[in-house]
């Protein structure tokens, strides 16, 4: 979805990084959100790709105004809610999102490929500044759980990975500062060949 | 109040959160057990400690660089770590001509089998919004300065594939060992937004 969390490129967001907060914990209800949500995920009662896109989901105020952990029980009353109040560990919770993939990778070192303009409603993980941009496969990565449809009930549909790396140019135009580039880590249906 | 605390406004999301583990342990989705240990892992267990080991061991030897270079996972297993948010692990070089940071622009995305639980910065708005945009300008805040000759690569982690920045090593360092190495490398020059200081 094109919500308040695709961060990216966005302006007016924040000032200067010089005095930062290093903290990870600022209070005790922090870390124990952190803990409860890890353990829920670890049950099985939500997958991560559902836990990330109801942090999406939020409403952006308090998206922002919250905090990160903030985010985290924002999310977790989301999802305990809509199980009705009871999130089934019925479901095998996966350590790890790698699945061994059938068919080989499309794509090869070198290639150049376009981003897709999708504009799904749903989860994804195609960054909106990187859309319709045209990269070069830096990285193949294996098959991993897909999260447009893992978020959504709709199953794992794992996809090859690629990392795909983009000129500051092509992303920002004259914006971009000289000498730099992203590399964004897509799922194999985000991209076609260039 | 009567009761001769200090009060002040209650934070509402310490309230909320107390709400959420009460519903939870008499659900017995959760326990204070169960929390404990969880939080005893990522606060004592895991850190970048374990980064600064590999990055030492690579400094030090050529083969493990090569290894760990090649599948990071596989390498930091070989330390004794691993775990969730590391089932690939890159490791990306800084060279004399190349600077590597890393970000999740969509979340928090982090490696946290080598750097532990990341910093709040490097999880809000201002650097995952701006790092992808203006790195050069954003690492100078940082108090890192890249000649324009030096490329700058971001990587933002946007699937399941965490990196880790092997920093160069600084020339002063020449004959030190591991645990000298090791004490000198920081969180932030393996994410990237600093290097190990001469």
């Amino acid at each position: 979805m094109d919500g308040i969390h695709d961060l990216g490129g966005r302006q007016g967001f924040g000032g200067s990084l010089a005095e930062r907060d290093e903290g990870v914990f600022h209070d005790d209800w922090e870390r124990r959100v952190f803990a409860i949500a890890s353990l829920l995920m670890g049950l099985g009662c939500f997958n991560i790709d559902e836990f990330r896109h109801a942090i999406e989901r939020l409403d952006p105020l308090s998206y922002l105004a919250d905090g990160y952990y903030g985010r985290w029980l924002g999310a977790c009353e989301l999802l305990v809610r809509a199980a009705d109040d009871r999130p089934t560990p019925g479901r095998v919770a996966n350590a790890t999102a790698l699945r061994e993939l059938a068919a080989p990778p499309r794509f090869a070192p070198g290639d150049l490929v376009t981003t897709r303009n999708l504009h799904r409603p749903g989860h994804t993980r195609l960054p909106g500044y990187a859309r319709a941009r045209r990269g070069t496969i830096a990285l193949v990565q294996g098959g991993w759980v897909l999260p447009d449809t893992n978020a959504h009930g709709r199953g794992e549909c794992p996809e090859h990975v690629y990392a795909v790396r983009f000129a500051g140019e092509e992303l920002w135009g004259e914006a971009a500062e000289p000498g730099t580039s992203v590399c964004v880590d897509l799922f194999e249906s985000y991209l076609e060949p260039a | 109040m009567s009761d001769g605390h200090e009060h002040e406004q209650a934070d509402p999301r310490a309230l909320r959160a107390e709400a959420l583990e009460r519903l939870l342990t008499e659900r017995g989705l959760v326990s204070t057990e169960a929390i404990d240990v969880i939080l005893r892992r990522y606060e004592e267990d895991v850190g970048p400690m374990n980064g600064a080991r590999a990055v030492a061991r690579a400094w030090l030897d050529p083969a493990y660089r090569e290894r760990l270079l090649a599948d990071g996972t596989a390498a930091i297993t070989e330390l004794g770590f691993g775990g969730p948010q590391g089932e690939r692990l890159v490791v990306v070089e800084n060279t004399p001509k190349v600077h590597n940071v890393v970000v999740c622009t969509l979340c928090s995305c982090y490696p946290w089998p080598v750097l532990g639980l990341p910093p709040a910065w490097y999880k809000d708005p201002a650097y995952r919004s701006r790092v992808v945009r203006e790195p050069r300008a954003v690492l100078a805040e940082f108090g890192l300065e890249l000649p324009s000759d030096v490329e700058v690569r971001v990587w933002d982690s946007s699937a399941e594939i965490r990196y880790m920045v092997l920093p160069e090593r600084p020339a002063s360092s020449a004959g030190e060992d591991d645990e000298q190495l090791r004490a000198r490398v920081s969180r932030d020059a393996m994410i990237g937004v600093a290097r190990v200081e001469e």
